[in-house]
């Protein structure tokens, strides 16, 4: 799970262009919208296309992202209980 | 290379453009969190725009600057990443933080947030650049008072080859808005 969570950590960081923020700034429970990372409505899609892409997930109701995305440790969990690849 | 007002402001001998402006960018202090998040179109309309604004003490709040913009290319850089992902059939993922960008007048909407423009905005496509027609809209805005001022130019992105050549007009300034002078200005570059 750690190892998980670190990866995702620089995916977001290298698909959302996430200039000057590094892995070790992100904490598991930072927000990844609103005041925390300020990701918007496209970061929004992007990581929607991220799960697909990547662990064979796909959101049929884009919004369980709010949900999903709501922090990396949240994201982690439903990847662990739900990714085919 | 940077120039305002025939001063250049910053060089670099950087080859390719993500460098260039990562350094421009850096080297002028600019703040604005979603910068690094635009297709490089915007990149570069942003960035010139900025350089020629910040010197303007704009209003915090509302600004009445229209903006008439225009190239040769479009968004083809752009549009040209998009057409690459959905072409792949085998991996089908495309972006939509690429597509967002596939019109030229995004830039528009960047410079305008940043700069808080509730203003009138354009963006044409020519074959090559065209004073007369940044004359004659500019000039329009100005006399039916759409606008206080306009900030026109060319912004142009394709290939790694890219130019972006700003000036802002009002009832009032330096040098006379004339078809002749526009021509003058975009040939220093």
């Amino acid at each position: 799970m750690s190892e998980l969570k670190e990866e995702l950590k620089a995916k977001i960081i290298e698909q959302l262009n996430l200039e000057d923020v590094s892995v070790a700034e992100i904490a598991d429970d930072d927000a990844l919208f609103g005041d925390g990372l300020g990701l918007d409505s496209i970061d929004a899609l992007e990581l929607i296309v991220m799960l697909d892409k990547d662990y064979g997930i796909r959101l049929s109701d884009p919004k369980e992202g709010r949900k999903i995305f709501e922090s990396v440790q949240v994201m982690a969990d439903y990847i662990e209980e739900h990714r085919t690849k | 290379m940077v120039s305002l007002n025939g001063n250049v402001l910053f060089s670099d001998k950087s080859e390719d453009f993500p460098t260039f402006i990562k350094n421009a960018y850096k080297f002028f202090k600019t703040d604005y969190s979603k910068f690094f998040k635009m297709d490089n179109l915007s990149k570069l309309a942003f960035f010139a725009a900025d350089v020629l604004l910040k010197n303007e003490n704009l209003n915090e709040e509302e600004n009445n600057i229209a903006l008439v913009f225009s190239n040769n290319a479009s968004s083809l850089d752009t549009d040209r990443k998009h057409q690459a992902a959905i072409e792949n059939e085998t991996e089908y993922f495309p972006s939509p933080a690429v597509f967002v960008y596939t019109l030229p007048n995004i830039c528009l909407g960047e410079i305008s947030i940043k700069h808080r423009l509730y203003s009138e905005n354009s963006f044409f496509i020519f074959d090559r650049f065209n004073a007369e027609h940044l004359q004659l809209y500019a000039n329009s805005l100005l006399r039916s008072v759409k606008a206080e001022k306009v900030l026109c130019g060319w912004v142009n992105f394709d290939k790694n080859n890219y130019e972006a050549f700003l000036y802002l007009v009002e009832k009032e300034g330096v040098f006379e808005h004339t078809k002749e002078e526009i021509t003058r200005l975009y040939n220093t570059l």
